[in-house]
C-alpha cells in the first residue's frame, strides 16, 4: 500500500500549485492510468490522511479513470483496452504491448478560490 | 466568497522520482554498468535467485548488488555469501524502493568499476511498478508454487518488466505446474514478454538467462561506444 505516500505528494503538488497564485484550493482533479499501479479507493481515502493539518484539509479529491489505450499493429489504429488482464485488440484480437496511454498519475487541474 | 474556478497544472505526481531515475540512469549509462531490478512477492526465490546469479557471474563480470527489505539485513548477509559488494536498503514501512533510495546507497560506490548492478526490490507485487529506479532491465520473479495465473491477478507489474523468470522449476512437477496456462498468462497482460523458466537451486535453464545478460550488456557498451 504506497497510495499514502502517492497521496502526500499529489497534496505537496497541489499546495505548491496554490502557493504560487495565492489561493485556496476546494478540489484537486487526478488523472489516474489503469496502469498506474494505484487503486483508487485506497488512494481516496489516504487522501483525507494526508490532507490533514495542511491548507487542503476539507477538500475533495476528484479522480478521472484513464483506460489503457494501445496501437494496434494489425488494424494501424489506436484502440482503448477493456481489461488490463488482456493487452489485444478488442476489434481484431491481434496481441499488441504498445502502450500509448494509462499510466498517468497526475494532478490536472485545481478548483480554487480567491 | 467568490465562486470556485477551475485552473489547469497538469503535474507528474510522480516527477521528483522520474527526475532522480533519469538521473541514475544516465549515471549508469555513462559508468558503462548495467542496471536489473528484481520485484516479486515475497517468497518467490528472489534472494536464492541473485545469490547464483551473482556467483555465476563473478568469474567473468564485476558484479553488486542493492537489496531492499522492510526489515533485518539478513538477505544481505545471504548474498554478503557469494562475496560480491552487497548494501542493504532498509525501508522500515515503506513497501518499495524509491529512486532517491538507490542513490543514497550508491553514493560511496564507484559504479565505473562494476559491470553488473542488481537491485532487489521489496518483495511486493503492487507498490514498486509506479517507481522507476532507473534500471536497465526489469525482471519481475514467479515461482512455480504461485499459482499460473499471477500475472492476470497482478498485471501492472507484468507490464512494467522487461523479462519474466519462472523460478523453483525443480517443483513444477510435484505442483503440477501448467507451463503452458502460465505462458498464456504473461503473453495476455505482455505480448510477446522475454520468459525464463529456471531452478537456481538446481542450475537447470541457467546459464540461458546468464548469456542473455552477458548479451544485454555487449549491446548497452556498444551503443555507448558508437
Amino acid at each position: 500500500m504506497h497510495e499514502l505516500s502517492i497521496a502526500m505528494g499529489i497534496v505537496e503538488a497541489a499546495m505548491d500549485e496554490a502557493r504560487q497564485r495565492n489561493v485556496q484550493v476546494s478540489a484537486v482533479h487526478l488523472r489516474l492510468g489503469a496502469l498506474s499501479g494505484v487503486v483508487k479507493d485506497a488512494l481516496l481515502f489516504s487522501y483525507e490522511v494526508a490532507c490533514q493539518d495542511t491548507p487542503l484539509e476539507g477538500s475533495r479529491l476528484l479522480i478521472e479513470e484513464i483506460p489503457v489505450m494501445v496501437f494496434c499493429p494489425q488494424c494501424k489504429e489506436k484502440r482503448v483496452l477493456e481489461s488490463v488482464q488482456l493487452f489485444s485488440c478488442p476489434e481484431c484480437a491481434s496481441p499488441t504491448g504498445e502502450v500509448l496511454q494509462g499510466k498517468e498519475l497526475e494532478v490536472y487541474a485545481l478548483e480554487v478560490e480567491e | 466568497m467568490s465562486e470556485p474556478r477551475l485552473i489547469e497544472v497538469r503535474r507528474n505526481v510522480l516527477k521528483q522520482n522520474d527526475v532522480i531515475a533519469r538521473a541514475l540512469r544516465d549515471q549508469f549509462h555513462a559508468a558503462g554498468v548495467f542496471v536489473v531490478s528484481l520485484v516479486s512477492s515475497p517468497g518467490s526465490g528472489k534472494t536464492t535467485f541473485l545469490e547464483k546469479t551473482l556467483t555465476q557471474l563473478q568469474p567473468r563480470y564485476r558484479v553488486a548488488a542493492l537489496v531492499g527489505d522492510l526489515a533485518t539485513e539478513n538477505d544481505a548477509v545471504r548474498l554478503a555469501r557469494s562475496k560480491a559488494p552487497v548494501k542493504q536498503i532498509t525501508t522500515g514501512t515503506l513497501c518499495h524502493l524509491e529512486a532517491a533510495m538507490v542513490q543514497n546507497a550508491l553514493q560511496d560506490w564507484d559504479l565505473h568499476q562494476l559491470d553488473f548492478l542488481f537491485i532487489e526490490n521489496v518483495g511486493n507485487l503492487v507498490c514498486p511498478s509506479s517507481y522507476d529506479l532507473g534500471e536497465n532491465l526489469r525482471l519481475v520473479l514467479m515461482s512455480v508454487t504461485e499459482g499460473e495465473d499471477k500475472p492476470q491477478k497482478y498485471p501492472t507489474i507484468f507490464n512494467s518488466a522487461d523479462v519474466a523468470v519462472i523460478t523453483k522449476n525443480e517443483l513444477s512437477g510435484a505442483v503440477e505446474f501448467d507451463w503452458d496456462a502460465a505462458r498464456k498468462s504473461i503473453e495476455s497482460v505482455r505480448p510477446g514478454m522475454r520468459i525464463f523458466r529456471l531452478s537456481a537451486k538446481t542450475g537447470e535453464g541457467m546459464s540461458e538467462y546468464l548469456d542473455f545478460l552477458s548479451r544485454q550488456l555487449a549491446e548497452q557498451r556498444a551503443v555507448v561506444h558508437s
